[in-house]
């Protein structure tokens, strides 16, 4: 047996050891995002030749050209509306067929349920090539309409799936003494389901948020038009058309990023709530 | 009365299923029949080749292949270095319950990045000649160490798939935390008053309980990394020379590039089977991992 006192010290050393350990990674997260800050603060000469990390001078003037003239506030308002008409769509037209799955019958339910969940869990990588000739079918690629249609179906399923899952735990009781005062059922759902799903509509308007801000793969396919490009696709194209524009790329990327951190702070909980709800279904 | 009430419970589940049917069950199908012709997606007139596609990706196409085994490199590091420090960071945030959420906030950051955001981030990081990396290598006193990271060859591969670590380790991290705390303290407490040391708790009581949810980080990181593609057209858009092609790439080329969209979807369908035969034997395997602890 050893020491108290030495058994002490022991542990101080491991426990700074681990501190140590936890700091180094902490800092690897954010170094990259205070070195993309401060390369959009330099300028196009001082950015080949400057390594530190607070510029002499702050170059703010990057921001409002890369706004103006690189077309990033056009971008953004692009992924503002997308993100937005997607979640209110995802919200709506998921939560109208969860709760239909958890409290309402009709023939073929279980089979439909099923189908919705076997799509999150089949990986298809070249399912993109048949939704371009679909789109092109339809007239709606280089539509913002086609990628809104097509970024709610992607984020249906895990959305229905969170959203049964809560209705199931939900007791009747309101929803039966609505029934009992006349209400019909989508005033229901509406008025009584709706309201008490708001902790787990939190988190499905979170995911699908950040999944729609941060989604190219489709924006690249679907989109020719540079003035219907979200943010994530336009940065490509601004780097590959400005190839050394190091300081108005970085400004672009800082604008992309900062509202993902600016929401994810304020809500992480709910984020956190995701992913370990994500991870209880696998 | 009846029929009524049934058709009204139909409206609640028609828009997601309307969506669901055109925008998913429709070209899930069309990939399965599009693989069996010769298409360039523009003229009318399919030409039917049977099997031919996947004849082809079979035997001839070796940049397929080569790009396969990038993806399984990628996976690998994953599975081992990005599961082994979000295992080990869970661990020590598990023990200090008192910065838990100060950690958890940053290490989950670089997961909410967009893909784009973080590659276009670390290629200006690693650039070869004003890169931040090179400048803290030559700073430090190791100016032979800097390189072209990206461009270079014989490290393009394994730095793409260390950025990738760093983008996905807090994901893994979450869920071993998550899983980490469902253990009841007593346990530990109860080993503790057996005489049991450090190794042998973690041993017989961790790794047993906690091999459920290693096997299901190991699952979400295969099949998450394997299609993973966006970091690296940000990055190295897969050069140089295709030392870093990963299969999806190649599907988008051969959809892109050579206008082929019946061997795209081909090349699609062969990388689906081969990702649910990759989750199946992970299942199996973890499966018998566990009944013979």
């Amino acid at each position: 047996m050893m020491k108290p006192g030495l058994y002490k010290a022991k542990r101080i050393i491991i426990n700074i050891l681990i501190h140590l350990f936890l700091i180094t990674v902490a800092v690897s997260c954010i170094v990259p995002l205070g070195w993309m800050v401060s390369s959009s603060l330099k300028t196009q000469e001082t950015i080949f030749k400057d390594m530190s990390f607070i510029p002499g001078e702050f170059h703010f003037e990057n921001y409002v050209l890369a706004w103006r003239e690189g077309g990033f506030g056009r971008y953004f308002l692009n992924s503002i509306v997308y993100t937005a008409s997607v979640v209110i769509g995802i919200i709506i037209v998921a939560s109208l067929a969860a709760y239909a799955f958890s409290r309402l019958r009709f023939p073929g339910r279980r089979i439909l349920f099923l189908m919705f969940m076997g799509a999150m869990m089949i990986p298809i990588p070249g399912s993109f090539v048949a939704l371009y000739v679909l789109l092109n079918k339809l007239h709606l690629r280089n539509t913002a309409l086609g990628y809104i249609v097509c970024m709610i179906s992607v984020g249906l399923s895990a959305s229905i799936f969170l959203l049964k899952t809560f209705f199931d735990k939900l007791p009747r009781e309101l929803e039966d003494a609505a029934r009992i005062d006349g209400a019909s059922k989508l005033g229901i759902w509406w008025h009584v389901a709706m309201p008490l799903a708001r902790p787990v509509l939190a988190v499905v308007v979170i995911f699908n948020a950040l999944n729609v801000w941060n989604e190219y793969v489709l924006a690249m396919i679907l989109f020719d038009s540079k003035n219907l490009m979200p943010l994530q696709r336009a940065l490509m194209v601004f780097q590959g058309e400005f190839l050394t524009n190091y300081p108005l790329l970085m400004a672009g990327l800082t604008i992309t990023a900062l509202p993902i951190i600016l929401v994810y702070l304020l809500m992480q909980k709910y984020i956190v709530k995701g992913v370990t709800a994500g991870a209880t279904f696998g | 009365m009846k029929l009524k009430s049934i058709l009204e419970n139909y409206i609640f589940v028609f828009p997601a299923t309307l969506i669901f049917v055109i925008f998913y069950l429709i070209p899930f199908i069309w990939v399965f029949q599009l693989g069996l012709y010769e298409w360039d997606g523009i003229v009318p007139a399919k030409v039917f080749v049977g099997l031919g596609n996947f004849k082809e990706i079979l035997f001839e196409d070796r940049i397929w292949w080569d790009s396969m085994r990038n993806a399984g490199y990628i996976t690998l590091i994953a599975l081992t270095l990005q599961n082994t420090l979000a295992f080990l960071l869970a661990w020590a945030c598990d023990r200090q319950m008192r910065m838990k959420n100060f950690y958890r906030v940053l290490f989950f950051i670089p997961p909410v990045l967009s893909e784009v955001v973080v590659g276009l981030v670390w290629q200006w990081i690693l650039d070869g000649h004003y890169g931040l990396l090179n400048g803290w290598l030559t700073y430090a006193g190791f100016p032979a160490l800097a390189r072209s990271w990206l461009s270079d060859p014989h490290t393009a591969l394994t730095t793409v798939a260390i950025v990738h670590c760093w983008k996905g380790f807090g994901w893994g991290f979450l869920i071993f935390l998550a899983g980490l705390q469902t253990i009841p303290r007593e346990l530990y407490e109860a080993a503790r008053v057996d005489g049991a040391n450090a190794w042998s708790t973690f041993k017989n009581i961790m790794l047993p309980l906690m091999m459920p949810v290693a096997a299901l980080v190991a699952i979400l990181t295969i099949l998450g990394t394997m299609q993973g593609f966006v970091m690296i057209i940000a990055m190295t858009d897969g050069g140089p020379a295709y030392h870093t092609q990963v299969p999806v790439l190649r599907i988008l080329a051969s959809m892109r590039g050579t206008s082929r969209f019946g061997y795209a979807c081909a090349q699609g369908i062969s990388f689906g089977f081969i990702l649910v035969a990759l989750s199946f034997i992970q299942y199996r395997f973890s499966r018998w991992t566990r009944d013979s602890a």
